[in-house]
């Protein structure tokens, strides 16, 4: 382990997060000069934290190997979690204890938008938009953009990026230098947010939640400026942006960006990631509008195709916004979201769940299984699209299904454990594993639990961000060995 | 700049690790071998793409359309004359090299041509490493002999040794041991780290120094730095392959060849091919051969077989057995570094070294026409040649000692037409000038490279 590479690195990304809380300053003056105070604090206190980190060893200048990267990733989401909470726990408005702060802080980076505020159309704007910020930055991650603007990292890069980025081959570069690719995605994030916010603001929103919105919605977050989430502004217009771009964000970032590069969109279609994910996205909505106006739990069937279809595309994407209560809503439904959550989105977009391409490939094995039933002595490959998936692909698959379950398993005797009923602590760890946000029951709007519950929450969603293997391999005794 | 290598094997992935290390290089790698190249991602920042290098379908996916050079390195000759078509055909490129190791391809010049194959540039390594050995032979107790300006200046690299005129005396002295002849002193290595040369830098036993002069001072210069070598008579190659059969033609005529091959049947097809030269059938480390045909008065045992394990143990062993020389083919750097710092081996000799410099030539920016790797890489000397005027470049018109130069590197000769110069401050750059200089940091080669550039004033 070189521990000085990780240290310095360490701190460096901790000086580029502190850097962060800047806007909700700008933000306060902007609106309603309140609570700007907290930020500057919390940029102070970070700053410093960062560079009594990075100054004794600014001078190291050695390549990072495959572990340090793990670790400066699994270390470096904890302590932005811990920073990030500290303007929420320094501010006078909401006043949240550790957990509270530490809750929202790091379900707003991972993305997951699972929320313990209530009354937040009364939060000063600084708060919101701070909290709507660490979803978009969580989204495409602080490490990628790392990678992006800091060149000394080369070889390195490529360990953090990996470490970082969700899917099961994170070999495919889109570009021959790491630090290109990097830039390439944040480019692309950065365009779907402004065409979003565009969209949003057109669609009837102010400026300021425009804007937030976006941020939630191309990081497949879910936080919302109203309590009412997305359904206070009961608008059809809005919902139908949120709808088209949390299903962009779902698919593949490679993907948009050999759009972008060759002005073509033949890409998307012949993907079979991007079909299935489709199909999947279809088959989900279909069943819950059709469900929905046929036990006509809205007067109108214009309102059910909608708040279905909104409903069914926010959570099958993990995102997590909500126009309704879906967990009052009839029959199977309920479970049915929350298990199209596990799913989640394409491998390399902002999407939690276990990701549609690990499900496809486990799909296609089922099959194959199959077909060697009848053809004992056939040579039969997984294919994707035209290509055999490698063995070790294949294998890796199935390694993280059984320890996502096994995570999933513990997590759900943890939380019931700690007091929940069966049914919020299903949803709960469901909502936190697979950065969805909303469950059941007590978690279906505000995360209204004990302590305990929200700190194996907190645990579930970073490991849910970073795909598990990476903050697992680090508690293993083989990583520490040398 | 965008840099497509196709064939992952040893020259490939060396010419992607020295290429990716520049900041201004983008470099894809081809290659059929997925496992190869994941391992070559994992240390390099590159991208890598599995497929058939001469495939247009599979040059597409590796960013052929927006290359600016095509670098042809797979192990089939065919395959990488192919390439360069389909590059030049479809995508345009715009530099294609190619390893071209059959001399019988190579022979025929009117083979590649914009019309035929477009190949710009052809590369042997086996032709390089067997010109690179044979000038070895020719200037004993030089550790390295690099042509530049179509050979009419020579950069020697050698050990300082006792006895030799100049160890344990200043820099300074050279000019009054040889007055008549002009020359210099490029650098200095102590201990493998560079030296600041100074005029009154004084040069130690197991220095390692670099010296130009015009090709026919080189002897003299070279007895300055250690005792006066007995020419090369007698010399033993082991390993019958491409490149030791190569040298034993090159060298029958004038020296006394004796080859050692393992393979009978290779053994007879050299055999053929050779005239004076005697092909023996046997292992290189075997000590009885060895003793048999009098290694102890080889002056120079040359393991060349594809093994760098069995190089290494095989010259060591001539060494033990009292060959004069010996010297061993080794590609991975760690072990050349190993066997050269503990002086078993007098000489080793990487293929990649020497054939990264003939493609960073083309690499470069501006009119570079020679570059030559040195220190395994860490080193560069290079020959460029000056245009423009004082306006439009940072060389031309000025003196040597007002050349804004990064530091570790120097300009140590300057060829004008048939005239060599070699470099004193008050020498003045003219335009097409070959400028030749030496790097001891070569990371520091975008500032050379701006300096001959010429400026968008100057069309």
């Amino acid at each position: 382990m070189n521990w000085f590479v990780v240290q310095r690195l360490l701190g460096l990304l901790l000086i580029l997060f502190s850097f962060t809380m800047l806007p909700p300053i700008g933000v306060a003056f902007l609106f309603d000069g309140r609570a700007w105070l907290p930020f500057a604090e919390a940029f102070l206190a970070s700053i410093a934290a960062g560079v009594i980190v990075w100054l004794p060893v600014r001078r190291v200048r050695k390549e990072l190997r495959l572990r340090d990267g793990f670790l400066v990733v699994a270390a470096f989401w904890t302590v932005l979690g811990t920073f990030g909470a500290l303007p929420l726990l320094f501010s006078e408005d909401p006043r949240l204890g550790f957990t509270d702060a530490l809750f929202e802080s790091v379900s707003g980076l991972t993305t997951t938008g699972a929320t313990v505020l209530v009354g937040i159309d009364e939060l000063p704007k600084s708060i919101l938009w701070y909290r709507h910020q660490l979803q978009w930055i969580g989204g495409m991650g602080l490490i990628v953009a790392a990678v992006a603007i800091l060149p000394m990292l080369g070889v390195g890069g490529m360990q953090l990026y990996r470490a970082e980025t969700p899917g099961p081959v994170k070999d495919t570069k889109l570009t021959p230098r790491i630090a290109e690719t990097a830039k390439a995605l944040w480019y692309i994030y950065l365009g779907f947010t402004i065409a979003c916010s565009a969209a949003y603001w057109l669609a009837g929103m102010s400026v300021f939640d425009a804007i937030c919105h976006a941020f939630s919605t191309v990081s497949i977050g879910g936080f919302s400026t109203h309590d009412l989430n997305v359904g206070y502004f009961d608008s059809a217009a809005i919902d139908m942006v949120a709808i088209v771009f949390m299903f962009v964000a779902g698919i593949n970032f490679s993907l948009h960006f050999f759009a972008w590069r060759y002005v073509s969109i033949r890409h998307y279609a012949r993907d079979p990631e991007v079909r299935a994910y489709f199909l999947v996205v279809v088959v989900v909505s279909a069943v819950v509008v059709a469900t929905l106006v046929a036990a006509g739990t809205f007067t109108s069937p214009r309102d059910g195709i909608l708040n279905g279809l909104f409903q069914a595309v926010s959570i099958a994407t993990t995102t997590g916004f909500t126009t309704a209560n879906y967990s009052d809503w009839p029959g199977a439904i309920p479970v049915l979201l929350v298990f199209s959550s596990f799913i989640g989105g394409c491998a390399g977009s902002t999407a939690g769940g276990i990701k549609v391409i690990r499900w496809l490939l486990i799909y296609k094995q089922g099959v194959r299984e199959i077909v060697r039933l009848v053809h004992p002595s056939a040579e039969i490959p997984v294919k994707l699209g035209s290509h055999a998936v490698p063995y070790r692909v294949v294998d890796a698959i199935w390694g993280f299904f059984s320890v996502y379950l096994i995570v999933f398993g513990f997590m759900l005797l943890a939380m019931m454990a700690a007091g929940l009923d069966q049914v919020t602590a299903f949803s709960a760890v469901a909502a936190s594993l697979n950065n969805l946000g909303p469950g059941l029951g007590d978690v279906a709007i505000v995360f209204q639990t004990g302590d305990a519950p929200k700190w194996i929450a907190v645990a579930g969603m970073l490991l849910g961000r970073l795909e598990i293997f990476t903050l697992l391999v680090i508690l293993s005794p083989t990583f520490w060995r040398r | 700049m965008r840099i497509l290598i196709l064939g992952a094997g040893q020259v490939g992935s060396s010419a992607a690790h020295s290429l990716s290390r520049e900041e201004a290089n983008e470099v894809t790698v081809v290659d059929m071998r997925a496992d190869v190249l994941r391992e070559l991602q994992d240390r390099l920042d590159i991208r890598t793409v599995v497929g058939h290098a001469a495939y247009p379908e599979v040059l597409e996916r590796a960013g052929a359309s927006d290359a600016d050079i095509v670098i042809a390195l797979t192990d089939s000759d065919e395959t990488n004359m192919v390439a360069c078509q389909v590059a030049y055909t479809l995508y345009h490129t715009p530099t294609k090299i190619a390893r071209i190791r059959s001399a019988e391809y190579m022979r025929a010049d009117a083979l590649f041509t914009q019309d035929a194959f477009p190949v710009d540039v052809r590369i042997s390594p086996e032709q390089l490493v067997c010109q690179y050995v044979e000038q070895l032979i020719l200037f004993p107790g030089a550790l390295q002999v690099l042509d530049f300006a179509n050979g009419r200046v020579r950069l020697v690299g050698a050990r300082a040794q006792e006895g030799g005129l100049l160890v344990g005396r200043p820099v300074d002295s050279l000019k009054e041991h040889i007055p008549e002849a002009e020359g210099r002193i490029a650098a200095i290595y102590r201990e493998g780290m560079p030296l600041a040369v100074a005029p009154d830098t004084v040069v130690r036993e197991g220095d390692e120094v670099f010296f130009i002069s015009e090709r026919r001072n080189i002897r003299r210069f070279l007895d300055e730095m250690r005792m006066l070598e007995a020419p090369v008579n007698r010399v033993v190659i082991a390993g019958g392959g491409n490149i030791g059969a190569r040298l034993a033609h090159a060298l029958e005529h004038d020296t006394q060849v004796k080859v050692i091959e393992r393979n009978p049947e290779r053994a007879r097809v050299i055999s053929e091919q050779l005239n004076k030269a005697i092909v023996l059938v046997g292992d290189a480390a075997d000590e009885d051969l060895l003793i048999e045909e009098n290694i102890d008065s080889v002056d120079m045992f040359c393991a060349l077989t594809n093994a760098e394990e069995a190089n290494i143990l095989s010259a060591m062993l001539a060494k033990k057995l009292g060959a004069r020389k010996v010297m061993a083919l080794i590609n991975r750097p760690s072990y050349a570094e190993l066997v050269e710092a503990s002086g078993t081996i007098d000489i080793a000799i990487s293929p990649q070294q020497v054939t990264i410099g003939s493609l960073l030539a083309h690499v470069r920016r501006g009119d570079v026409v020679k570059v030559h790797s040195l220190k395994r890489g860490a080193a560069e000397a290079i020959e460029a040649v000056a245009h423009g005027a004082r306006e439009s470049s940072r060389a031309v018109g000025r003196a040597i000692s007002d050349i804004e130069l990064p530091p570790g590197a120097a300009i140590v000769a300057v060829v004008r037409g048939e005239q060599v110069h070699i470099a004193r401050p008050d020498t003045v750059i003219e335009t097409d000038d070959h400028v030749i200089l030496f790097m001891t940091d070569r990371r520091r080669i975008d500032r050379i490279e701006a300096l001959f550039e010429v400026g968008v004033t100057f069309v």
